[in-house]
């Protein structure tokens, strides 16, 4: 797929770099990508914690588990002692001796006022130069609404313009994220750290996203490598694109999957599927059957773990010149129909205990975008869906949670005429168009059995486009 | 006046080290004098030592410039250890680590310091390269003459030729001209020691250390520095295979050593916090190990009776009668690989009867040894071997072992160049 972008290989290349430099043009670096059984880590993570701190002892045993080298800043010395508990290499961070760092991890939990906001500035003052191309940024804070003073509260949510603008002075593939820890979150993090810090969130940055209790109460640790074994994954709209990448990922880290598609695409599904070690589900999701055969078919399996859903269609006009078909099918299949599918599935109990469902939103939904009044609302609608499913979903231990994917090089973008196609691949921080897998790895990161601390959350898989931001 | 109290337990503490590199590679732009100070530094950091003024720190190089007078001494000054600690310079080939731990161990033991620390440094990435030898005498004579014309005179001596043909040092012994590896050549042809033997151990150094790595049994003695985080000489994929293909390096017609079972030319730094027992509880640090006592040894190998690299199959025998313990009463082995067939020379000669009775005088030999207690977690040929840095590495990786082991005895030996050998019992 990356070889849709042909200004990505030439820029890249010896000649396509100088004069796209000479010229000031766009300059993306190609991501690295998480790739099974390669490091996670570009290199070492630079630490850094803000006084008062009472997660480090949680870090360093996910960093651990890991197998991170750490580096501490001088005025994060304590780092050494919890990084001696748990076993993690550690050494101080010395600008001219440290070498190319792989991520700055900083702890900003007990920032209460802007005193304390100096330990944030020092920190990423002195460690940034030090951040190799494709390296990682992750800021941890309290969620503002458990802040305990105003002033705190206010400080905690700065840090979200902190880190958007991190994101677009340091660029060179550098994704930057803020992760807001609710009370009794911190047992929760391993997952969501492996996301932030490995290739596996190439495309994500500018995020935000909370961790709090587990919705089941206890903290799963699989072994990374194999994260889904025993678990069986729904996934609609799997024939081709983002969803049978979805697919591919969850296969790849051990999970059965069932790929859904309507019956057009039967055999191409049952091919997939047949690779995948996993089955095949031909039906239209907007038939009046088809949440009584989805709920069959998860019966017939004990329940699902885990619910994508990724179909998705757009049927794109001005809003004077479209159908009233045009607007119902894309509200049918895009909304309706998931809504009432999790719905189904949910009063059916056919989600099991550490359950997860996800829905495929756009950054449509949150931008709006000419000509897709339609595809915007629905994908609007499903991040509405998130917000008052996911407190009630919690109570059956299952997390309801939303992707919004930007620029996704696929057939249906390669199909955007090319000066618009160019715009939206460059006019974000990575200055190029997301894969398909960048997509399916968020998911997958929202799937993962240690994530049940993430619920209700909407994460853009754009690169940190500059639409809707 | 002190009173002379009776010897003391020493405690190890622990160490720290860099990442070690083969020359001209990470390090290739630094001086002894930078990674010492990293290695001292981090040591520092790890132990909080910092304004602490320490009984002394001794270390060494064995490729030395001659700015480096005060090695040591400098490093401590670029440290936040209080600058009113003491340093020298040790200097003992190979086995300078190692000797400057007994150095400062028996200061402790004595009562004459508490608390110290001992260490080594070596690049060849930034070797002594001196002006050549004719050069540098018209230099001097010049400096010497009374008048211009005497100056001058000295100075007319000099030829364009002298400046492109600097003095090199060079890795080999002084009194043979051979090179070390050469020797040992030499020794594992004397004492039939197999090409594959040699491979077994070379690949069974990789994949202990590449272990010791995963497990995280090193991420408390090692500390990243310059983008490193393992030593870049490891191969954790070494097979037997690919060790096999390679050609002999200092025989080429009929030798078995090869740049897989021969140790690199290597930089890197490592240091030891040694201390009295009395220290070590005050300061509220737990003991891995004591250092219960070394010993050197020297060889004649000039004229070729002996192996160069022999001497600590001599320094051993003499230390076990002291201590009254046998070469089986050891839990670990650790015989530092500058050769695969270094150590295996070294094995098979405390098994050989008429060795022992001739050359080590003792009427039954010492025996063999459990192969599965030597070099566990890997050893210089995997780490690679920044001379005066190995004696470190293997003290403070020695003395963590036992402490895991909830206690035992290890054993070090450490050949070093001119026919020389330390060698030491850790126990706790």
């Amino acid at each position: 797929m990356a070889s849709q972008d042909q200004y990505l290989s030439f820029s890249s290349s010896g000649f396509g770099k100088w004069l796209t430099g000479t010229l000031g043009l766009p300059q993306p670096i190609p991501l690295v990508r998480y790739r099974p059984g390669k490091p996670e880590l570009r290199g070492p993570v630079v630490v850094g914690a803000a006084p008062g701190s009472k997660i480090e002892d949680f870090l360093a045993s996910a960093l651990r588990a890991m197998g991170a080298v750490t580096l501490y800043h001088p005025d994060s010395a304590d780092w050494r002692l919890a990084a001696g508990r748990h076993e993690v290499m550690t050494g101080r961070f010395v600008p001219e001796d440290s070498g190319r760092t792989g991520a700055l991890l900083f702890d900003a939990t007990a920032i209460a006022d802007t005193e304390g906001l100096k330990a944030l500035y020092a920190f990423f003052h002195d460690t940034i130069r030090s951040l190799a191309t494709n390296g990682r940024i992750v800021v941890i804070g309290t969620a503002p609404e458990d802040a305990d003073s105003i002033e705190a509260a206010a400080i905690q949510r700065g840090l979200e313009g902190f880190t958007r603008s991190l994101g677009k002075e340091v660029r060179r593939a550098v994704a930057v994220q803020l992760v807001w820890l609710k009370p009794g979150g911190e047992a929760s993090l391993d997952s969501t750290l492996r996301f932030f810090l490995s290739g596996r969130s190439a495309y994500v940055s500018g995020q935000t996203v909370r961790v709090g209790v587990p919705v089941t109460g206890v903290v799963d640790r699989p072994d990374p490598a194999r994260s889904q074994a025993g678990r069986t994954v729904l996934i609609t709209g799997a024939s081709r694109g983002i969803g049978l990448s979805i697919a591919e990922t969850f296969a790849r880290d051990g999970a059965q999957v069932v790929l859904l598609d309507i019956p057009p695409a039967a055999s191409e599904l049952a091919k997939h599927a047949e690779r995948l070690g996993g089955a095949a589900l031909a039906l239209d999701i907007t038939s009046p059957d088809a949440q009584d055969a989805i709920a069959a078919d998860a019966a017939g399996r004990g329940g699902y773990d885990v619910v994508v859903h990724n179909a998705g269609i757009t049927r794109d006009k001005t809003i004077a010149k479209m159908s009233a078909s045009q607007w119902d099918s894309v509200l049918d299949v895009n909304f309706a129909a998931p809504l009432h599918i999790t719905e189904k599935l949910l009063v059916a109990k056919a989600i099991r205990p550490n359950g997860r469902v996800v829905f495929v939103s756009s950054l449509s939904g949150i931008a709006g975008n000419l000509g897709q009044s339609n595809y915007a609302l629905s994908k609007a609608a499903l991040i509405g869906a998130v917000g008052k499913l996911a407190p009630l979903a919690a109570t059956e231990g299952v997390t309801v949670n939303a992707v919004a994917p930007g620029f996704i090089e696929t057939q249906m973008t390669a199909a955007i005429p090319f000066a618009i196609r160019e715009a939206g691949r460059r006019m974000n921080s990575m200055s190029q168009g997301g894969l398909p897998v960048d997509v399916a790895e968020t998911i997958a990161w929202f799937a993962h059995p240690g994530s049940g601390g993430i619920n209700g959350a909407v994460v853009r898989v754009c690169g940190q486009s500059l639409l809707g931001a | 006046m002190s009173s002379a109290p009776l010897p003391r337990r020493v405690a190890i503490l622990g160490g720290s080290r860099i990442p070690f590199a083969r020359s001209n590679t990470a390090y290739a732009e630094l001086s002894n004098q930078d990674m010492l100070t990293a290695a001292l530094q981090a040591l520092v950091d790890k132990f909080n030592l910092h304004g602490e003024r320490l009984g002394e720190v001794a270390a060494g190089a064995v490729l030395k410039h001659s700015r480096d007078i005060a090695l040591t001494r400098e490093s401590v000054l670029s440290t936040t250890l209080s600058h009113d600690t003491p340093a020298y310079d040790v200097q003992q080939a190979c086995g300078t680590g190692l000797e400057a731990a007994i150095l400062v161990a028996n200061k402790i033991a004595l009562g004459q310091i508490d608390v110290g620390i001992a260490g080594g440094v070596d690049t060849a990435s930034d070797a002594p390269v001196a002006v050549n030898e004719g050069f540098r005498r018209a230099l001097m004579r010049a400096n010497r003459g009374k008048s211009t014309g005497q100056k001058l005179a000295a100075l007319s001596k000099v030829r364009p030729g002298m400046l492109l043909k600097p003095e090199l040092p060079r890795n080999a012994e002084a009194r043979t001209g051979l090179s070390m590896g050469e020797h040992c050549e030499l020794m594992a042809k004397r004492w039939e020691i197999s090409r594959e033997s040699q491979d077994e151990l070379a690949v069974a150094s990789h994949h202990n250390l590449a272990a010791a790595y995963d497990s995280g049994f090193l991420n408390d003695l090692v500390v990243p520095y310059k983008g490193l985080t393992r030593d870049n000489n490891l191969r954790p994929d070494s097979t037997l295979e690919k060790v096999a293909k390679l050609k002999p390096a200092y025989d080429r017609a009929g030798g078995t050593l090869t740049a897989a079972n021969s140790t690199p030319l290597t930089d890197g730094a490592s240091v030891v916090l040694l201390a009295s027992e009395e220290w070590a509880r005050a300061h509220d640090l737990p003991v891995l190990a004591y250092l219960r006592t070394g010993e050197t040894a020297a060889v004649d190998f000039v004229d070729g009776d002996e192996g160069l690299l022999m001497a600590p199959v001599h320094a051993v025998p003499r230390m076990l009668e002291k201590l009254g313990l046998t070469l089986q009463d050891f839990d670990f082995y650790e015989i530092h690989e500058a050769f695969a067939a270094q150590v295996l020379c070294t094995l098979k000669a405390w098994e050989d009867p008429v060795y022992s009775r001739e050359r080590l005088k003792l009427d039954v030999p010492l025996g063999s040894i459990d192969r599965t207690k030597l070099n566990i977690h890997g050893g210089s040929l995997a780490a690679g071997h920044p001379f005066a840095a190995t004696g470190g590495r293997i003290l403070a990786t020695l003395a963590k072992m036992i402490d895991r082991n909830g206690g035992g005895r290890g054993l070090i030996s450490i050949c070093a160049a001119g026919g020389q050998g330390v060698v030491a019992v850790v126990e706790k």
